[in-house]
């Protein structure tokens, strides 16, 4: 089923389309949201990999709440935090399933740390998409545990002072070398060629889970022009000068390759 | 019949599992049983006790108030427990471990010397057998043959081999009950 | 006729789970129930296939049996009364999104970290709510180790067939002692999953998704009223309760779990001293017997309510009975028990020495 006019666009003169794997429903992002791509890129590969009906998502508390509204596969919603232990829960009656969960950087790196580190220790064969943009959006521009230090938010109107808020959180660094982690890479949405690796990254990621190899996360380091007060492309010019200096993009542990 | 004892005594001297064997016992005669522990957080040292019912109809409360029989392997037990035998019951007490008798006049003292026979038959872990052999032939609650079969059924077959030696500690125990 | 054993509460119910076709078992040690998770890594999986895992936390514990249980499986989790608290936000998600799957809280004395000797002080916890939001579990009170071993199946038959949480609300007592059990036959794990069950996408049919949230009060409030039927259904349907000795009864002795069999030796105790005393015993405290309560209660002198806590399930009685007669309280508190004595002693200052 083509899911664009063909009264309005030939499909001679079709160049673009959403994914099949994405639903209508309009996604309800703010304008600049990394959100929207990322949710795209994770259902073209799963359309291209043609696993549409076997896949299983975890979607998280945060701005991303919603997605199960817009990827067009079974999905849970986890209570905040706990995405990981869900998608094990998962995982584990179904190991045949591809299982991933979706998840900011509130829910992950704050609330979620133990579960996500345990499902990471476990070795669990799912993949996490982890993203961060260094606040928390859904409750509107509060400090998040990776906040760039004096970076300002709502609860560090002064800069984050990290003698007294503690020190943004590099949660792929503290996880990549855990035994049970096959994979782990930091990539971004702010530019067209880094949108391209990104999607390579996650087919990377789900083809790494097809082999049982281990826990795999992708985190994207992504941006907020509405919390952060600013236009949208200054947002991804934020990501570019403040954000990426200390979360650097690249693979952070790839499987050794037998 | 039924028979409400408690077995009391230093965690390590094996009362929660001589209470066990017992119920195993209580089972294999198609009694009804009910086995309760009562514990401390130390794995071993601390003081442990098993409540033991074996009766003829269904076990109303493993709580009871009062005991048929108590045997106290060390003296904060016998000292705790004294006063909840039912006048007329029975206070089995280990000779080594026991050094203060009880004072009641209205209940039968038996004094096991338990740790020595264990001693000659060199395993001192068989003092529980020769304890609950005196216990069984001074309340008859279940059959020394249907002890045997419950210590085949209850343990696990890597220890069958020692089941001879603990035969003969219930064999000895029983011949402390005249 | 099943098989026969002289089994642990914790264990006869870990092996009840086995047997009944359990898919899953997520827990976290905690005395005194740790048996439990100890029982099934021995050979669960062997036997029947069953995952079985020891998560990092209470929190994950509950998480993970949300995860399976919206997949549609067959899935359990244990534990006592402070890794219970810890599960209070999962039981909610879980209630919400009305997935079915059985708990077993083995309570221990508290509150904090309290003691590790058994209790009954998470009754109110169980019964009125204990996470957030309207919502109740169907809670079942065994008072043997039996009972163990039969609200695992009755609790997935009713987690099943209402689309609920089930609770075995159960006490370190009955977790650490031995009965002897009859076992059920060992029953084949399910095959065939509910069509909400996210078991991935059926190929020409619509994604299912499982969520607790529904962001436009409007909407929140008809998935309040869907739950609100189905207890009032449950209510109608489910309750579960014991009697004894009411028929010429003066008095009634009642309580729950091992409560109640302290309060039956107690009754026979009483019966013999000559008074007319009988027992009410919920095995469901939710929904509860309040009819019975309320019945039995015209014709009596008095009902004497003995809990393992300060008073809980006594205003359950006391709502129900509606001062139709006198009710009073005695419990232990800590992993203190309560003695037959002390009971009979309790109901004579009470009943028959002050007159009333």
């Amino acid at each position: 089923m083509s899911n664009f006019n063909s009264d309005i666009i030939s499909p001679e003169n079709l160049v673009y389309k959403k994914p099949s794997t994405l639903t209508d429903t309009p996604l309800h992002y703010c304008p600049g949201c990394g959100h929207g791509t990322v949710h795209k890129l994770l259902m073209e590969v799963i359309e291209e990999m043609g696993i549409q009906n076997d896949t299983i998502g975890v979607a998280p508390v945060g701005c991303s709440v919603f997605a199960y509204h817009y990827m067009d596969v079974d999905m849970q919603e986890a209570a905040h935090g706990r995405a990981c232990a869900v998608a094990t829960g998962i995982k584990r009656c179904f190991p045949e399933r591809y299982v991933f969960t979706y998840q900011g950087d509130g829910d992950l790196a704050a609330i979620g740390t133990a579960e996500t580190i345990h499902a990471a220790n476990r070795g669990e064969n799912i993949l996490t998409i982890f993203i961060n943009n260094g606040i928390y959006g859904m409750t509107s521009g509060q400090m998040a545990p990776t906040t760039l230090e004096g970076m300002v938010t709502t609860t560090s109107p002064h800069g984050r002072n990290v003698k007294e808020q503690g020190y943004p959180l590099k949660i792929s660094d503290l996880i990549a070398p855990l035994p049970g982690v096959a994979y782990v890479t930091r990539q971004s949405v702010h530019k067209p060629a880094n949108v391209r690796k990104l999607k390579k990254a996650i087919k990377q990621g789900l083809e790494y889970q097809k082999k049982g190899l281990g826990y795999c996360m992708i985190e994207v380091v992504s941006n907020c022009p509405s919390n952060l007060k600013i236009s949208a492309l200054e947002a991804n010019k934020f990501v570019e000068n403040e954000m990426l200096p200390f979360y650097p993009l690249g693979d952070i542990k790839v499987p050794e390759v037998k | 019949m039924t028979e409400e004892a408690i077995f009391a005594g230093f965690g390590g001297q094996g009362v929660l599992s001589m209470g066990m064997m017992l119920a195993y016992a209580g089972m294999i005669e198609n009694k009804e049983v009910c086995w309760m522990p009562s514990y401390g957080p130390e794995m071993r040292g601390g003081t442990a006790n098993c409540t033991i019912i074996v009766s003829d109809k269904p076990v109303s409360s493993p709580i009871v108030s009062t005991y048929d029989s108590v045997v106290a392997l060390n003296q904060p037990s016998l000292e705790k427990f004294e006063s909840k035998v039912k006048p007329g019951g029975v206070i089995i007490i280990e000779k080594s471990t026991v050094p203060v008798l009880p004072t009641r006049t209205d209940i039968t003292t038996y004094v096991v010397n338990g740790n020595e026979e264990a001693l000659k038959l060199k395993n001192l872990k068989v003092l529980n057998m020769i304890i609950l052999g005196a216990f069984l032939a001074a309340r008859k609650t279940v059959s020394p043959e249907n002890l045997v079969k419950a210590l085949y059924k209850a343990l696990p077959e890597r220890h069958h081999k020692l089941i001879p030696l603990n035969e003969e500690a219930i064999r000895i125990g029983m011949n402390f009950i005249k | 006729m099943g098989e026969i054993k002289l089994m642990k509460g914790n264990e006869a119910l870990a092996e009840a789970m086995i047997r009944e076709g359990c898919d899953a078992y997520f827990g976290y040690p905690i005395t005194p129930q740790s048996e439990v998770l100890e029982y099934l890594s021995i050979d669960a999986h062997k036997r029947t296939g069953m995952v079985v895992l020891q998560s990092e936390s209470e929190v994950s514990a509950i998480n993970m049996v949300y995860g399976a249980a919206a997949a549609g499986k067959r899935v359990m989790t244990t534990s006592s009364s402070p890794g219970m608290s810890l599960m209070q936000e999962g039981i909610s998600y879980i209630a919400s999104a009305e997935l079915p799957c059985v708990l077993a809280n083995v309570m221990r004395g508290g509150p904090g970290l309290g003691t590790i000797q058994p209790s009954q002080g998470d009754y109110f916890q169980s019964v009125k709510g204990g996470g957030h939001g309207d919502y109740h579990m169907i809670v079942l009170a065994p008072s043997s180790v039996q009972e163990m071993v039969n609200y695992v199946g009755l609790g997935f038959e009713l987690a099943e067939k209402y689309r609920t949480p089930v609770m075995l609300l159960a006490d370190g007592a009955i977790g650490q002692m031995m009965e002897k059990v009859e076992l059920p036959d060992q029953k084949p794990r399910k095959t065939v999953f509910p069509d909400w069950a996210t078991t991935g996408k059926i190929a020409g049919k619509p994604r299912r998704y499982i969520t607790s949230l529904n962001i436009k009060p409007e909407e929140m409030e008809k998935i309040n009223h869907i739950l609100q039927n189905k207890y009032a259904e449950i209510t109608k349907n489910e309750v579960r309760y014991v009697t004894k000795n009411i028929e010429d009864a003066e008095y009634i002795f009642t309580g729950f779990g091992l409560g109640a069999r302290i309060c039956t030796k107690a009754m026979e105790i009483a019966r013999e001293k000559g008074y007319k005393v009988g027992m009410i015993r919920p095995q469901t405290v939710w929904p509860f017997p309040t009819e019975i309560y309320n019945k039995t209660s015209k014709n009596l002198k008095g009902i004497l309510c003995v809990e393992m806590n300060a008073g809980q399930m006594v205003e359950d009685v006391k709502l129900s009975v509606n001062g139709q007669c006198p009710v009073e309280f005695y419990g232990r508190t800590g992993g203190m028990l309560p003695s037959p004595d002390e009971i009979i002693e309790k109901f004579e200052e009470c009943f028959i020495k002050g007159g009333k």
